[in-house]
């Protein structure tokens, strides 16, 4: 009766998103409809950096790499032969990449699946380093790409990158791969299979003694965080519609790390719930960074002040609550339930 | 009487461990008849947990061999020797803190599952079903070891003797042959301990096991073991059943200063 009635709370709650959303499809201005699509998008970037680092301990900071491996698959994918023709100015494209064409879903899989061959590739010998070494590492493969993709200019059009990628991540589309994403990842955490993340996390020789091939369970979680940061990035790029290597640099990782230490190592809902807020907040700081007349004095627009004031934020987390928002709790419709009950007693 | 070769389900040969210029186990050649439950003493750094590290897999002799089941197995890694069926606990509490009782418990019945995490993405009827029965098995150790009423506890919050046994339950949930423990008895009380010493034998019944374990407290040592090995600075000074070892002269010898066995 529990499964059914938990089932029933999930499809109505489905419901009730898109019935919002077909309501900000009417009503929002673009403005903020692209933050709703942000919003969409940095979840399902936070859920899978969860799964690597909050759930199996692997201090990865190669989601930037993984983005831009799923942006520039995908929008070579969506755009048109003639697109292509117009675009590679400096040297024309390969004619594999010329050609190639797909439908949207099936480029913004594409887009995560190559991810995440990217991801067990660079997975089989740098999961095998310590903690402190994976993060080094991980963050010299994702430069690596950016380098990579601003000197082939035949794939990737070197740094002018790629501009007017067909607009096809609506509302929709990104709500539906974020629920996607929160589904698979769930699912993934409460099996057994979750349990064994959660035990390499905990205390991997213990979990060597329990007959734990933490390696090979360490490339799965990576791999699988991979092909959804390449998901994220496919729809980021068809979003924005302009994409250069610029955009892949070491603070897109740290939006993302951000959201995932503010909602909480280890908790999925944590990372919804700051995804959605902190999405909102970088949007509201803009403010700061244009010039504010307070009071009769005019402060000059600092570029770069969001940044400061982010990190900041950051760092008072940190300080003040390690666990984040959730710590490793979850909301579920229990405890939801359960707060109600005990304000009505 | 000397053990047949089909009765032994594991043995050390000359097995030397040497950390730079310490030889922290040297020669060590033990035979582990089945369903036998086996003591290694030894003064405080004679090298006893050096050698659980070694037939585990966690330290990669520096010479000798382990032969489990007729097969040598030494420098295999942990979590191969886990499949073939040698579990262990730790003399430092190793749990999943994170995690609650059941799902320690879980995770060791990991080894033994069929179906994957995709095939629960879409429900198949045959991950439901195996999950359902992993849940129950799992129960049915945590009932073993006294611990289903704290099923869904945090493993951290758990009292040190119930972490103990939570930890052996977990070893049990891998399906071992050969189990060893790591000083079981540190942190009880003489009631617990009295305790562990029928719950050790109840186990080796229940699960067919053969037990090696390493204990400080001589009451537990000479209440449960039936045959005894004795190290000190890494040399295997004695072997024998516990009446002898307790008179040893060199056992003695090797205590004093340490602590004399209280039997
Ligand atoms: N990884 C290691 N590197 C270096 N030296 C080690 C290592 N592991 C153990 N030793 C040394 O080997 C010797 C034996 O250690 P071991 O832990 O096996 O002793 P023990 O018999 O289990 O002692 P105790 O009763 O205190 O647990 C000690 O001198 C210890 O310092
Ligand atoms: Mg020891």
């Amino acid at each position: 009766m529990r499964r059914g009635r938990t089932i029933l709370l999930n499809v109505l709650a489905i419901g009730i998103l898109g019935l919002l959303l077909s309501l900000a499809e009417a009503y929002c201005n673009g403005y903020q409809t692209q933050i709703l699509n942000l919003i969409a998008i940095n979840i399902i970037l936070a859920l899978s950096l969860n799964l690597i680092y909050g759930f199996t301990g692997l201090f990865s900071l190669g989601h930037a790499g993984f983005m831009a491996i799923g942006a520039y698959v995908c929008s070579i994918l969506i755009m048109t032969p003639d697109q292509k023709d117009m675009l590679f100015l400096l040297q024309p494209a390969y004619d594999w990449v010329q050609n190639a064409q797909a439908p949207f879903f099936a480029a913004v899989l594409a887009g995560g699946a190559v991810a995440a061959i990217f991801g067990a590739i660079v997975g089989i010998p740098l999961l095998r380093l310590g903690d402190d070494y994976l993060g080094i590492a991980t963050l010299g493969f994702a430069e690596i790409i950016r380098v990579v993709a601003n000197n082939i200019p035949r794939l990737t059009n070197g740094a002018l990158g790629f501009k007017g990628i067909p607009a096809y991540a609506d509302l929709w589309w990104n709500f539906g791969w974020a629920l996607v994403t929160l589904y698979v990842i769930v699912r993934l955490l409460q099996s057994n299979t979750g349990n064994v993340l959660k035990a390499i996390r905990d205390n991997e020789i213990a979990a060597k003694a329990m007959g734990v091939d933490v390696f090979r369970y360490k490339l799965l979680s990576f791999t699988v965080g991979s092909f959804f940061a390449g998901i994220g990035g496919a729809l980021l790029a068809s979003l924005l519609t302009t994409i250069d290597p610029k955009m892949f640099l070491f603070t897109l990782t740290f939006n993302v790390l951000m959201i995932v230490v503010a909602g909480g190592l280890g908790s999925l809902t944590g990372s919804v719930l700051a995804g959605i807020g902190i999405t909102v907040l970088l949007e509201w700081l803009r403010v700061v960074e244009n010039p504010v007349n307070l009071l009769g004095f005019s402060l000059p627009g600092i570029p770069g002040m969001r940044m400061v004031v982010f990190s900041l934020a950051l760092i008072v987390i940190i300080l003040f609550r390690r666990e984040g928002l959730m710590g490793m709790r979850e909301l579920t419709w229990r405890s939801l339930a359960g707060v109600f009950s005990r304000e009505k007693a | 009487m000397q053990p047949t070769p089909q009765d032994v389900i594991l043995e050390t040969r000359d097995l030397n461990m040497r950390f730079g210029g310490l030889l922290a186990v040297s020669d060590f050649s033990a035979v582990f008849p089945r369903g036998s439950i086996t003591g290694l003493i030894g003064p405080n750094g004679a090298g006893k947990t050096t050698c659980f590290n070694m037939i585990t897999g966690f330290y990669k002799p520096t010479s000798g061999q382990v032969v489990f089941h007729g097969e040598e197995v030494q420098g295999r890694p942990p979590h191969a020797l886990c499949r073939a069926g040698i579990a262990r606990t730790f003399q430092n509490i190793r749990l999943f803190n994170n995690e609650t009782v059941l799902e320690n418990v879980m995770i060791g019945r990991h080894l033994r599952q069929k179906t994957n995490w995709l095939q629960t993405l879409v429900f198949t009827p045959a991950s439901r079903r195996e999950e359902k029965e992993i849940r129950a098995r799992c129960m049915e150790l945590l009932d073993v070891v006294g611990l289903a009423d704290l099923a869904g506890e945090k493993a951290a919050s758990l009292p040190y003797g119930a972490q103990r046994r939570l930890e052996i339950a977990r070893a049990l949930a891998t399906e071992p042959s050969f189990l060893l423990l790591d000083e079981p008895a540190a942190g009880m009380n003489p009631q617990e301990s009295e305790d562990l010493m029928g719950f050790v034998r109840t186990i080796r019944e229940a699960f067919g096991l053969t037990i090696l374990l390493i204990e400080h407290d001589m009451k537990v040592v000479m209440g449960v073991c039936e045959h005894l090995w004795v190290l000190d600075y890494g040399q295997t000074i004695a072997s024998g059943p516990p009446e002898a070892i307790r008179s040893d002269p060199k056992v003695i010898t090797a205590y004093l200063g340490e602590e004399q066995p209280h039997a």
